[in-house]
């Protein structure tokens, strides 16, 4: 009972309280506890904030039919035809998974910069003529990048589905005379429908919750998006009650999409969709493999080999404008950031302790929480389980806003310090490792523990010895997976954080700003090396599919 | 004084009643089996001994000392016993020899004692050949005797198994309820098995409880279960058998066509009123008709209405030629008879069993 209280009120710091302390300053006049309507008046009383939503609805709904039109065809070729080289079509997945989508956005600003970037120099030096003809900062550009990035949950959602339909799916189709188009058309991924759209739908939900991608492009294009004015109300004057109302809508939408994603995929598709039925063939695609390559190349391109390679260009760059040439290459940048400027060296030593702390903060009480919940310790357990998943419905920005009311002001005024990050960070990926140590400890039956139990060892010997070794892969898996995420936290990070607490992603942000890409993107590659390195070591010891399984 | 004793132990799910005023002594080095179809609180039953549960009214107690009351209990790590899981619950993680020795280990046993214990042990179950063998690689028969050798080797107070051969397929089945028997003859350690299947039960136990809706319906070595079930229950459940009813009047019983003197019938002299008996279809005689009596017990005419060849032997289901008594009954292969011959059948009174 004692350890249920301590679970609970753990909880209840990191999840409930934030939550409460949001909807409550979304409530109550500055500097007053009286209720009222009138912050909610004031953030939705001025048409720019209303456009800022408008315009949050318009990228998610764009860039999650992109990232449709892009993931989907892979997907179908990855699982069910002999497309060729499709474990590094695989890989460009888990790469644009990998990369965060304001590092995409950077990519996609130097290549696509108004003039300055190398796909409009490249079509001026073609055609000759005065302008470049791509926009980044735009509608349009915004749409382009977070559908981009985004693309792979598409990709994992509908790829994991059609994994499970059974060839003879196809089959009858074919036996009534239908093509391998017209099948897929109409049989195969009608089947995967369900799938597809809980994907589509958790794009839209990555895509309104951004926060770096929409700072870098929509504020030089002069819109905002929901993200971006919630920033706006961080600036001075500070207007956090004003935040936390403008906030909610995310907060709903959220909530009710994912709710909605949950129905649709807990059907599994289909009833037919069991992984039984047996034998899968890969469709024979002839000549045509070699278009469903090159489809998905550029796919590959688009989300993370342009994006990455120019921002490697830039990395090992003296000027990034000057281009491909040996005296424009050094190893400055690398130099600067790891061993003279005293700013990003605390940046990085910041952010891999952060995310450290975090992931084994998060995996621990998981675990406890978990143990509790499976093992049916306490009458009200599952109320544990519950609360350790609910931070999945709240955006990250979402998130910090509510710690900020919760803990910024005195008795704990907590804003700005290493503390303060460490616990939204750990709140804000607590369902991603709780899901998957639950699953863990769902696997393990009880009787292995009793087993224990009854030879004479006490609980704690039990899970010492024989739950922990069996668990050892999934507290792995959720450690890598929460720090790989907490290491390019950005939206959580940026509202938090003080001048000395800055993380990686902070600091590129404001890198961004001050138009130094060539450090920013140093910044960003020593990010991506340890973070490949860290889901290296995970695919050793997990195995291959640990980051692209659903959920 | 009995070993383990369950005194009027019940145990409620919520409004359900799962194990009803339970009452069971173990004596010292005795096997007992708990039998009885499926969700009749045999498992519940075993659970409570093992501590895993506790009961909502009675009391546990091992040798004297009170293990589980409504009041609290000993936890399961702290009662000395062992127990085999329908899973096995082999950990995974260790290998065939530290499985075995890992609750010697938890007593702290020398070094050098553990490792003989367990190559011993390893020895009585024929597993010494694999003791650095992960369980995932082990078969399911294999698994089942390292399950045997960790549960043994500490020498527990009360061994406890539930549906420890569920799993096996048939043949490995047999041949583990024979290796279980083994063991135990060499150990005599005080068991309680649960089981479904009365062959299980019958090939193991010293001792059978029959257990039907949480109840007890009766504790016999399985020669007097057989023989005289004294409820329709463990006479249904065990083997099977015919019932048939007498009506006492005076010095006789009367059947339908045929009495039967109460001296005939063991424990004859106490009934009263309407009975019914258990008569097992190995207890009577078809013999072939004809005008004089064959033999000495009592006789009733019967034909053949259906017949059924097992190889081992005839299934006969006949019936009286007056009444409407039908009786099932076993013959030996040689006796081979049509459908509509007319039989006699033979009673043998000693092994009609009366029952409540």
């Amino acid at each position: 009972m004692l350890l249920w209280l301590a679970l609970m009120a753990v909880l209840a710091f990191l999840v409930v309280n934030p939550m409460f302390r949001l909807v409550s300053a979304s409530l109550e006049e500055p500097g007053s506890q009286a209720l009222t309507l009138a912050n909610y008046r004031a953030a939705y009383g001025s048409l720019r904030h209303l456009q800022a939503l408008l315009n949050s609805l318009e990228v998610g709904t764009g860039a999650a039919l992109l990232a449709g039109a892009l993931g989907v065809p892979v997907a179908w070729a990855v699982s069910r035809t002999d497309m060729p080289a499709k474990s590094f079509v695989r890989l460009m997945a888990l790469g644009a998974f990998i990369i965060p989508p304001y590092l995409g956005a950077i990519g996609w600003i130097l290549l696509t910069g108004p003039n300055a970037g190398w796909l409009n120099r490249l079509w001026m030096a073609a055609s000759g003529g005065e302008h470049g003809i791509f926009n980044i900062y735009s509608m349009g550009g915004l749409i382009a990048v977070v559908g981009f990035s985004s693309f792979p949950y598409v990709f994992v959602f509908t790829n994991s589905a059609l994994d499970l339909v059974p060839s003879e799916m196809e089959d009858a189709a074919n036996i009534l005379g239908a093509g391998t188009l017209q099948t897929a058309f109409r049989v195969t991924l009608p089947l995967v429908l369900p799938a597809i759209l809980g994907g589509l739908i958790v794009c839209f939900l990555e895509a309104i919750a951004l926060f770096g991608a929409p700072a870098m492009i929509a504020l030089p294009a002069r819109f905002h998006v929901v993200a971006t004015q919630l920033w706006r109300f961080f600036e001075y004057p500070l207007r956090v009650e004003e935040a936390a109302a403008y906030s909610i809508p995310l907060l709903l939408i959220t909530m009710f999409l994912l709710w909605l994603q949950r129905a649709l995929t807990r059907r599994k598709g289909y009833a037919t969709v069991t992984g039984r039925g047996g034998e899968r063939r890969m469709i024979r695609l002839g000549r045509w493999r070699w278009a469903a390559l090159a489809y998905a190349l550029a796919v590959g391109a688009l989300s993370v080999m342009l994006p990455l390679f120019v921002l490697l260009q830039a990395a090992f760059a003296k000027a990034w404008g000057r281009g491909l040439s040996l005296e424009n290459l050094t190893l400055g940048n690398f130099r600067y950031v790891l061993f003279e400027q005293t700013q990003a060296q605390h940046a990085i030593v910041h952010t891999f302790v952060y995310a450290g702390a975090a992931a084994f903060a998060a995996m621990g009480l998981s675990l406890g929480i978990a143990y509790v919940v499976s093992r049916k310790l306490f009458r009200w357990g599952n109320a544990l389980g519950f609360l350790c998943m609910a931070p999945i419905v709240i955006p990250g920005i979402v998130l910090a806003i509510g710690f900020y009311a919760a803990y910024a002001p005195p008795p704990l005024a907590l804003y700005g310090s290493a503390t303060m990050v460490i616990l939204a960070f750990t709140t804000r990926f607590l369902p991603i490792a709780y899901a998957s140590i639950a699953a863990g400890i769902g696997g393990i039956g009880m009787e292995i523990e009793e087993a224990v139990r009854i030879l004479g060892g006490g609980r704690l010997t039990a899970i010492r010895k024989v739950l922990a070794p069996l668990l050892k892969k999934s507290l792995a898996g959720a450690w890598i997976l929460v720090f790989i995420l907490a290491v390019r936290e950005l939206s959580t990070a940026i509202f938090l954080v003080g001048p000395d607490t800055r993380v990686i992603s902070v600091m590129m942000f404001d890198l961004s700003e001050e138009g130094n890409f060539e450090t920013l993107a140093a910044l960003g590659a020593i990010m991506l090396v340890v973070s490949i390195a860290i889901a290296s070591l995970g695919f050793r010891i997990i195995g291959r599919d640990f980051m692209l399984r659903r959920n | 004084m009995s070993k383990l004793a369950l005194r009027g132990v019940s145990k409620l799910f919520g409004a359900t009643v799962v194990v009803d005023n339970v009452e069971l002594a173990l004596d010292e080095g005795e096997f007992v089996s708990l039998l009885g179809p499926s969700g009749c609180g045999k498992t519940t039953t075993l659970r409570m001994i093992a501590g895993f549960i506790e009961p909502t009214t009675g009391t546990i107690e091992m040798g004297g000392r009170l293990l589980s009351s409504s009041a609290g209990s000993v936890p399961p790590e702290r009662r000395q016993m062992s127990m085999i899981f329908q899973s096995y619950a082999v950990w995974p993680n260790m290998t065939v020899e530290e499985n075995v020795a890992f609750g010697l280990r938890l007593r702290q046993v020398r070094d050098a004692d553990a490792r003989r214990r367990v190559r011993e042990m390893l020895e009585v179950v024929h597993m010494s050949h694999l003791a650095q063998r992960y369980p995932s690689e082990l078969s399911g028969g294999q698994q089942q005797r390292v399950a045997l050798a960790r549960a043994v080797v500490i020498r527990p107070s009360v061994l406890l198994l539930d549906e420890p051969l569920s799993n096996l397929d048939a043949g490995l089945r047999e041949e583990m309820r024979g290796e279980i028997r083994r063991l135990h003859e060499e150990f005599r350690t005080t068991t309680v098995y649960v089981t479904h299947d009365q062959a299980e039960a019958m090939a193991t136990s010293d001792r059978i409880a029959v257990m039907s809706q949480g109840r007890i319906e009766q504790v016999d070595d399985p020669h007097t279960l057989y023989t005289r079930p004294r409820t329709r229950f463990v006479a249904g459940f065990i083997g099977r058998t015919n019932f048939i009813e007498g009506v006492c009047d005076g010095a006789d019983i009367v059947f339908d066509r045929f009495n039967v003197p109460r001296g005939a019938l063991p424990g004859g002299a106490t009934l009263a009123g309407k009975v019914t008996f258990s008569v097992r279809p190995q207890s009577m005689r078809l013999l072939p008709g004809g005008s004089q009596r064959p033999g000495p017990g009592p006789l009733v005419e019967v034909r053949v209405a259906h017949r059924t060849y097992l190889g081992e032997c005839w299934d006969y289901v006949v019936k009286a030629v007056a009444g409407s008594t039908q009786l099932r009954v076993t013959a030996p292969p040689l006796e081979v008879y049509d459908v509509g011959q007319a039989l006699w059948l033979e009673l043998d009174p000693t092994q009609m069993a009366p029952i409540v």
